[in-house]
């Protein structure tokens, strides 16, 4: 088998594509989808650029195989955009605590963040720092990430 | 995109020994989160891969109606830690499977692929060890059940004959209850990094407390392979519950290893932190059990 018709659903969008079967999810992404947000950095999962949710759990795309994603839902920073155009809270998080630098590490981070977002639990900032070891970020240092990442999960549960 | 030959998708645990057996040659990929990185890296080149990742049949935990434990072996790192029934009975799992890689490392890695690698850095293996794991090998020739232990040949060399794949992880009833362990990752980061050493120790206290009725323990990259250490193990069985036993089960542990120095660490310090780690793993063990040191 050298190449194969993956179904899957892309940020809310039925889609199909026909790929190589030696693809990465990350490969697919950005070169079928055109979703750049995905970015390539260390190709051996230690550094969390390409990180995207699938069914609901990050994962590291360039580590996963395209052909894997038959039947998943894949989430990735462009589906956060609100239907008025509106930043994501936890995106309005990044840019209020200026978590971003060059930006690199961020879209993966953001998907990251999403998910503890999603899982509806409080954490430490002890506990923050564990679920956010799978990213590498060499210019902010951590700290206006975490901050911003405390500021969307209070503002989570102050229903704001 | 990888630099591998072809990929065949396993629709069964049978088609999955089919295709291997049509195939002689193929690499099983699960997970892919160490055979993707060799193929990256280009360590692996032109294989040819039957992926199992898409086998649902094969992952999951629960307990038998004989109480054995069984961990399918596409369980993710993620679900054997929030698995309810690990969480209740074998917390020190848990314990050595949440200090492995990062977050999205654990959501795709596999506990069976982590044993099926044979890498004595495996952040499973000592603990598995520990508990007296049995695995089911299922092959074209039928199901064979193996002590885990004796599945580990050599660095990176396992006891899984040809179109044979790993099928259960299997801990008996009488190997767990009334057990209690705690886990040690000895590494240079807290996330992302591979052990130095890993050392799991568990204990079964009699029932007023005071003694040990029984202490299983093992090491990962103390040698080639993980290893028990039956020694240390002696020095402490039927023994009293007392900081004096635990120096002796510690001392005795160093009788078993044989680490090697790599650009991790020496054979010198690997030697002495294994002693304090066992140490340390006993007494927290034994404050789990309900025992008192003084």
């Amino acid at each position: 088998m050298r190449t194969k018709t993956v179904r899957c659903t892309v940020n809310g969008v039925p889609v199909e594509k026909t790929v190589d079967v030696r693809a990465s999810l990350a490969d697919m992404l950005r070169d079928d989808y055109a979703l750049t947000s995905v970015k390539i950095g260390c190709q051996v999962g230690e550094c969390g650029a390409c990180n995207v949710l699938i069914d609901g759990e990050c994962y590291n795309s360039c580590i996963y195989l395209a052909v894997w994603a038959e039947g998943k839902s894949i989430v990735t920073v462009e589906g956060l955009k609100g239907k008025d155009g509106l930043l994501h809270p936890i995106q309005q998080a990044f840019v209020e605590e200026a978590a971003v630098q060059c930006g690199f590490c961020t879209p993966g981070l953001i998907m990251t963040a999403l998910s503890l977002l999603n899982s509806g639990k409080k954490y430490t900032r002890q506990e923050l720092r564990y679920e956010i070891s799978g990213h590498l970020c060499r210019c902010t240092g951590y700290e206006n990430i975490l901050t911003a990442l405390e500021k969307a999960i209070n503002r989570r549960d102050n229903g704001e | 995109m990888f630099d591998f030959e072809v990929l065949y998708e396993a629709r069964s645990v049978s088609n999955a020994i089919e295709l291997l057996c049509q195939h002689p040659k193929a690499k099983i990929i699960a997970g892919g989160s160490d055979l993707l990185i060799k193929i990256r890296e280009g360590k692996e080149t032109g294989l040819e891969l039957v992926s199992i990742f898409t086998l649902d049949e094969l992952r999951g935990v629960s307990i038998k109606e004989d109480g054995t434990l069984c961990i399918l072996p596409l369980t993710s790192f993620s679900n054997v830690i929030k698995s309810p029934v690990i969480q209740e009975n074998f917390g020190v799992l848990a314990q050595a499977l949440s200090q492995a890689g990062g977050p999205q490392i654990r959501n795709i890695a596999t506990i069976g692929g982590n044993i099926c690698n044979g890498v004595t850095s495996a952040d499973s293996a000592s603990t598995l060890l520990a508990w007296d794991a049995r695995l089911e090998l299922t092959g074209p020739s039928g199901v064979r059940l193996l002590h885990i232990e004796d599945f580990y040949l050599g660095a990176g060399k396992v006891d899984l004959k040809p179109a044979e794949i790993l099928t259960a992880i299997l801990i008996k009833k009488e190997s767990y209850s009334g057990y209690f362990g705690h886990f040690i990752k000895y590494s240079m980061r807290r996330a992302m990094d591979i052990a130095t050493i890993g050392c799991s120790v568990n204990v079964k206290l009699s029932e007023d407390k005071k003694a040990i009725s029984d202490a299983r323990i093992a090491f990962g990259v103390t040698g080639p392979v993980p290893r028990r250490a039956p020694t240390a193990e002696a020095a402490a069985r039927g023994k009293a519950v007392s900081l004096e036993t635990v120096e002796e089960f510690a001392a005795a542990a160093q009788a078993d290893i044989n680490p090697r120095t790599s650009w991790r660490a020496t054979r010198e310090f690997r030697t002495h932190i294994a002693k304090e780690m066992a140490k340390w793993a006993l007494i927290e063990s034994i404050k789990l059990a309900g025992g008192e040191l003084q």
